[in-house]
């Protein structure tokens, strides 16, 4: 009987995380050692004052252009995996991930209406495409669970099936924007691949406030969702405000989802495998689960995106393609092998 | 302490499931629901827990209107032992009975000595310590069942309510858990309301008993005076024999069973 919140595991996950994405910053056109990217790094923090005696495109490289879109990559990973956590808690479903619930596309909509009418010449700049997947995401999601809800109960059948419905109704509408502004063609087929080619500061800037306020309101939860996942009724009569904190968690999770959309398109299977993998390994726990799946969930695209950039270089591969092809088999090896149930 | 119930009507709009029921029970006591499927025990169970609100009427405890109370403090005073649910597998024992506390813990932060303690001894009087560290998934129904009265108790609630509580289990876990809920009653000064399908059961352990028709409150009394043929007939609607428990000379309630007997 040991206390969940100070798991052995977050430690290591986070010195995983920190180690592939060391070696994920160096790798590239111009390889830099990992020990030289982790003493550029170290020589970005204040009051540490490194010799710097790396050569000095190596400094920009990093820091202009390999950093923020491996920690862009690492933010979706880790939003996607805790929305997920989050949904299959809430909604007491192993499917309800971002994308089987038609959420993602959902925010994918918002993005790409953002991207196609140019709301990024508004003062906000790309700080606006968060907002709008967030816009998109929150009008899918309240429209799948109206649909879905039958009896009080969200089950699995009509929510994936609302889910796949409204999720389709989204991607027509995308493509159709895509068809009807198709001066902006290159630039939305770009999002929908995952274009992180562009991806600069400004991108992870935009998304970071949206999955840092997500995952602290999400943890903050993380004992509600627990008591969630027994039934609604049961959490109620656990002590659990399940109205208020139902529209509270779904609202937060779709504030990570709509970050992880936002510059990233379309990638799914990591809000399915990443916070079952957890589980299977760690218990059902929604202490250790989510500061675990954020972790893994950032590991596993950053990890994906190596693949995808090195396997076929000078081609890079869709990251989505990757995460499918790695994701698949290993969930599936897992489901059969462990002792704890799959789910909850 | 007491729990009052007083002309409540409740139901899932339009239809309405009880009617018009006025109840008093006193800490210390064992209050057993009876009645036919359908007749409204489950409904009192839950407008008893505050997850379904009276139409008309209310239910207070102490004079404090339950509906009013803010859910943690709610869960605090009241817990519910659910019928027939299914429980999230890979959790342990342990974790179950510790999600009792949620109501008691923080947001974030750990379990404290206290809580440790109180859910050590809900799995001790559950008889579930041996068990604590195996997952909810692999127990029997009896066991899962313990399970959820350790959660209850984890609760320290002042009202306990049991929704057909021991409905699937054996002789053995159904006198288990009705002797544990007694005991705790008059231990502790808990009320206990227990919805109950067996009218044998009923009569043993509880001191008074509700008789429920069609959602209104037909009798209220002790078992000797409720389980007669005349008002159980007239609330199962089938013909009942009557006979003496021999040891405690309380009502013993079963069926004609005609077709045997020819």
């Amino acid at each position: 009987m040991q206390s969940p919140t100070r798991d052995f595991w977050i430690p290591f996950a986070l010195l995983g995380v920190l180690v592939i994405a060391i070696i994920s910053v160096g790798l590239g056109s111009v390889p830099v050692p990992p020990l030289t990217v982790a003493r550029v790094l170290a020589a970005q923090l204040p009051f540490l004052n490194l010799p710097r005696d790396w050569q000095p495109a190596f400094e920009s490289i990093i820091v202009q252009i390999r950093l923020p879109r491996v920690l862009l990559i690492a933010l979706t990973g880790a939003s996607l995996a805790i929305s997920g956590a989050a949904y299959q808690g809430l909604f007491r479903n192993p499917l309800a991930d971002p994308y089987l619930i038609g959420v993602a596309a959902g925010a994918g909509l918002g993005a790409i209406s953002a991207i196609a009418f140019e709301w990024h010449r508004s003062p906000l700049g790309t700080a606006i495409i968060p907002f709008g997947a967030f816009a998109g995401a929150l009008m899918t999601v309240a429209l799948v669970y109206a649909l879905s809800r039958v009896n009080g109960h969200t089950p699995t059948t009509t929510l994936i099936l609302a889910g796949v419905a409204v999720g389709a109704l989204a991607t027509s509408l995308s493509t159709f924007i895509l068809v009807a502004q198709s001066n902006q063609a290159a630039r939305v087929l770009s999002f929908l691949l995952g274009g992180y080619g562009g991806a600069g500061w400004d991108a992870v800037i935009a998304i970071l406030p949206f999955a840092l306020i997500g995952f602290i309101v999400i943890r903050w939860h993380a004992r509600a969702l627990n008591a969630f996942v027994f039934d609604e009724e049961q959490a109620q009569q656990l002590g659990i405000d399940v109205p208020r904190t139902k529209i509270i968690l779904i609202v937060a999770a779709t504030l990570t989802t709509a970050a992880a959309v936002s510059f990233s398109g379309l990638i799914g299977f990591v809000g399915l495998i990443v916070p079952h993998v957890v589980r299977l390994l760690r218990g059902p726990d929604h202490r250790r689960v989510l500061p675990l799946a954020a972790l893994g969930g950032a590991g596993f695209l950053m990890l994906a995106d190596l693949f995808a950039r090195t396997i076929a270089a000078p081609q890079e591969l869709p990251l989505g393609i990757v995460t499918a092809f790695a994701g698949a088999p290993f969930f599936l090896h897992l489901l059969r092998r462990a002792k704890r149930a799959a789910f909850f | 302490m007491t729990l009052e119930i007083q002309s409540l009507t409740a139901g899932y709009a339009p239809k309405i499931v009880l009617r018009d029921i006025s109840i008093r029970a006193a800490r210390g006591e064992l209050l057993g629901i009876i009645g036919a499927n359908g007749a409204g025990k489950s409904t009192l169970i839950r407008v008893l827990s505050g997850v379904l609100a009276p139409k008309t009427g209310s239910v207070s405890l102490d004079g404090a209107l339950i509906t009013r109370l803010p859910p943690r403090a709610r869960a605090q005073k009241i817990a519910v032992v659910p019928q027939g649910v299914r429980l999230p597998d890979a959790f342990t024992v342990s974790e179950v009975v510790m999600i009792g506390r949620t109501c008691y813990l923080p947001a974030l932060g750990r379990e404290r000595a206290e809580d440790w303690r109180v859910a050590r001894e809900a799995m001790a009087q559950t008889d579930l310590l041996a068990l604590a560290d195996r997952f909810i998934g692999e127990l029997s129904g009896g066991e899962q069942q313990r399970a959820l009265v350790a959660r209850a108790l984890a609760q320290e609630p002042q009202v306990l309510l049991l929704d057909e509580a021991t409905a699937h289990l054996d002789l053995k876990h159904q006198a288990d858990i009705l002797n544990l809920v007694r005991r705790l009653a008059r231990a502790r000064g808990l009320i206990v309301i227990a919805a109950m399908h067996d009218l044998n059961l009923a009569a043993l352990y509880a001191d008074r008993l509700a008789l429920l028709r069609a959602g209104e409150l037909i009798a209220l009394d002790t078992p000797a005076r409720v389980l007669t043929e005349s008002l159980l007939e007239r609330a199962y609607d089938t013909p009942v024999i009557l006979a003496r428990h021999p040891l405690s000379g309380l009502p013993l309630v079963t069926l004609r069973g005609e077709e045997k007997i020819k």
